[in-house]
């Protein structure tokens, strides 16, 4: 019998050697932590507990029950809402667009500015929200100089609860088109040219090919960034995080920001763990649906 | 012929007018950085400074502790290619041999991908503090040192490398790290290049978790520095700029110098 597990061992000593820091590394940090925020999202976890683990006390449902009456989550789950209905079309629309464009020729400007349009996504989010803070100035900011060519007055950008929304939304698109833009361009790539000269033969226009060839055959692609893109939005945090602190009044507050703050502002472990499971439901939930759809798209 | 060419003409247009839209942050940050703090109440803002100065850059390190945040920077730049070490040595295993468990192993990896940060982030911040590591490098560096992705990525590779080699290896009596590092690295030089740079690009970046664990000015990285910056200069946007600089450009070099590779890198990745 040990004999046998000696054997065993030496044979396969090896690749248990090579698997085990990173098997180990992500037992700790990734899949244990999801059932201890399970746990404690049944208890009063807060910094008393967190000193001295007999204070802590299991409340059943109460952390769930308390979260949908907290008027400050119901504002955030409202903002994630708008953010993903708006932010994940103009995501998807602009990425392709601009792969389309930048899938139009093959000298060096298109590849010059495939670098260009793929640079915000690579930069650091802080840097850019120092910057973006800067251009949205009320009084100082490049955006607002802008406006006044066309007679337009001065916006409050980040200090107006419905327009400070719209001015995150911007700035995550910013940030977000160059990668989605060179997945839709990896697409088009694949898409064999002799398509396109068949419908040439037929006498089809350039508006008529994009339509019925090039944007079925990018189905895959779309419903991929559509579904990293919603994830992505679901999760939104650093930019309302480094920008508003998810003001004014909770206007740009998110489900993510939400439970940064009641975990590691105000120390409330158990209420944020909480929070944290609400928010797992509903990309799951949403991940659900977005693939229901694309198989009923299949069976048509 | 005539219409094709107008139609050409057009895109490019619109291809231009979207990339400076797109490069309007970084030459409004560019040449806000070194503009003296009485030219930014000037209206119409000027985009080029019209006295321009090294100031703001020169502050960042004589007032501010720039240099401490870029050495912690630097550190977690350097324990993540560690990282990434762990993750190729895994993706090997995964490849490359037959073990019991590999399956239930690999599941397990995968299924860390599904998970997202806001469900993980504060467990691992109370498993950290029981560990004693909060407020220390280790504590910063452990979490975020694999990922299921990279480990993902080099075992798609590695399985592609004819398994002959490694037995030819064998017979003439090479121990198996010595074939890893030998004979295994260097076949996969061009996916271990793509998966530096985006290591490098988001060591570079990490700001949260640096944010959470690091109590002490002395552990700051570049972004919770930046954010300090932020927060405590709100109103020198010289200096912000220069900070914002200072973080942002180092990646745009790297980036253009190795961007064929990192796009091809994706497109590899995302699709298959």
């Amino acid at each position: 019998m040990m004999r046998e597990f000696a054997k065993q061992w030496n044979k396969n000593k090896y690749p248990y050697m090579f698997i085990a820091p990173a098997v180990l590394l992500l037992v700790v940090f990734s899949i244990i932590p999801i059932v201890i925020a399970l746990v404690i999202s049944f208890t009063n976890m807060d910094l008393v507990g967190l000193a001295d683990y007999s204070n802590i006390r299991g409340v059943g449902f109460d952390n769930y029950i308390r979260i949908f009456k907290d008027p400050v989550f119901l504002k955030a789950l409202f903002n994630t809402f708008i953010y993903v209905i708006v932010g994940v079309p103009l995501v998807v629309i602009c990425a392709m667009a601009v792969a389309l464009l930048l899938n139009y020729g093959t000298s060096w400007l298109f590849k010059t500015f495939r670098v260009i349009y793929y640079m915000p996504s690579i930069t650091n989010i802080v840097a850019v929200a120092v910057v973006w803070g800067y251009l949205y100035n009320g009084s100082y900011g490049l955006f607002n100089y802008m406006l006044s060519w066309f007679g337009i007055p001065a916006q409050q950008w980040l200090q107006d609860p419905t327009l400070a929304k719209f001015s995150l939304i911007l700035l995550a698109l910013w940030k977000a088109i160059g990668l989605n833009m060179i997945i839709f361009l990896a697409a088009l790539q694949g898409i064999p040219r002799s398509y396109y000269e068949a419908a040439e033969i037929d006498g089809a226009t350039g508006w008529k090919k994009l339509r019925y060839i090039t944007v079925p055959l990018l189905s895959f692609a779309t419903f991929f960034v559509t579904i990293t893109t919603l994830i992505g939005w679901i999760q939104f945090f650093e930019e309302p995080f480094v920008m508003t602190k998810g003001g004014p009044l909770n206007a740009t507050m998110s489900l993510a920001l939400f439970i940064y703050n009641n975990g590691f502002k105000l120390s409330n472990f158990g209420y944020a763990a909480s929070g944290s499971f609400v928010l797992f439901v509903i990309i799951i939930l949403a991940t659900i649906v977005q693939f229901a759809v694309r198989k009923k798209e299949v069976e048509y | 012929m005539a219409v094709k060419k107008i139609e050409k003409g057009v895109m490019i247009t619109l291809l231009i007018l979207g990339g400076i839209l797109m490069m309007v942050p970084f030459i409004w940050m560019l040449g806000s950085s070194f503009k003296p703090e009485n030219e930014f109440t000037v209206i119409p803002p000027t985009i080029i400074p019209h006295h321009p100065t090294w100031n703001n850059y020169s502050r960042l390190f004589t007032e501010m502790d720039f240099l401490v945040y870029l050495k912690n920077t630097l550190i977690i730049v350097i324990c993540s290619f560690v990282g990434l070490l762990l993750n190729a040595l895994a993706g090997y295993a995964f490849a490359k041999f037959e073990f019991p468990g590999k399956n239930g192993f690999f599941y397990l990896i995968l299924a860390t991908m599904m998970i997202p940060g806001q469900v993980t982030m504060i467990p691992t911040y109370l498993i950290i503090n029981k560990m004693g590591l909060v407020n220390t490098m280790a504590g910063i560096v452990l979490p975020g040192l694999v990922g299921a992705f990279g480990i993902f990525l080099f075992r798609q590779f590695m399985a592609t490398i004819p398994t002959d080699l490694m037995e030819a290896a064998r017979l003439d009596g090479a121990g198996e790290f010595r074939i890893f590092f030998r004979l295994i690295l260097p076949v996969v030089k061009p996916v271990f290049a793509v998966q530096a740079i985006l290591t490098f690009i988001g060591a570079w970046n990490s700001f949260l978790w640096p944010l959470i664990i690091a109590n002490d000015e002395r552990l700051y990285t570049l972004s919770v520095g930046l954010s300090l910056l932020k927060g405590q200069y709100g109103t020198e946007f010289g200096l912000q700029m220069a900070g914002a600089a200072f973080m942002v450009i180092p990646i745009i070099i790297i980036f253009t110098f190795f961007q064929k590779h990192i796009i091809e890198g994706y497109t590899i990745s995302g699709m298959k």
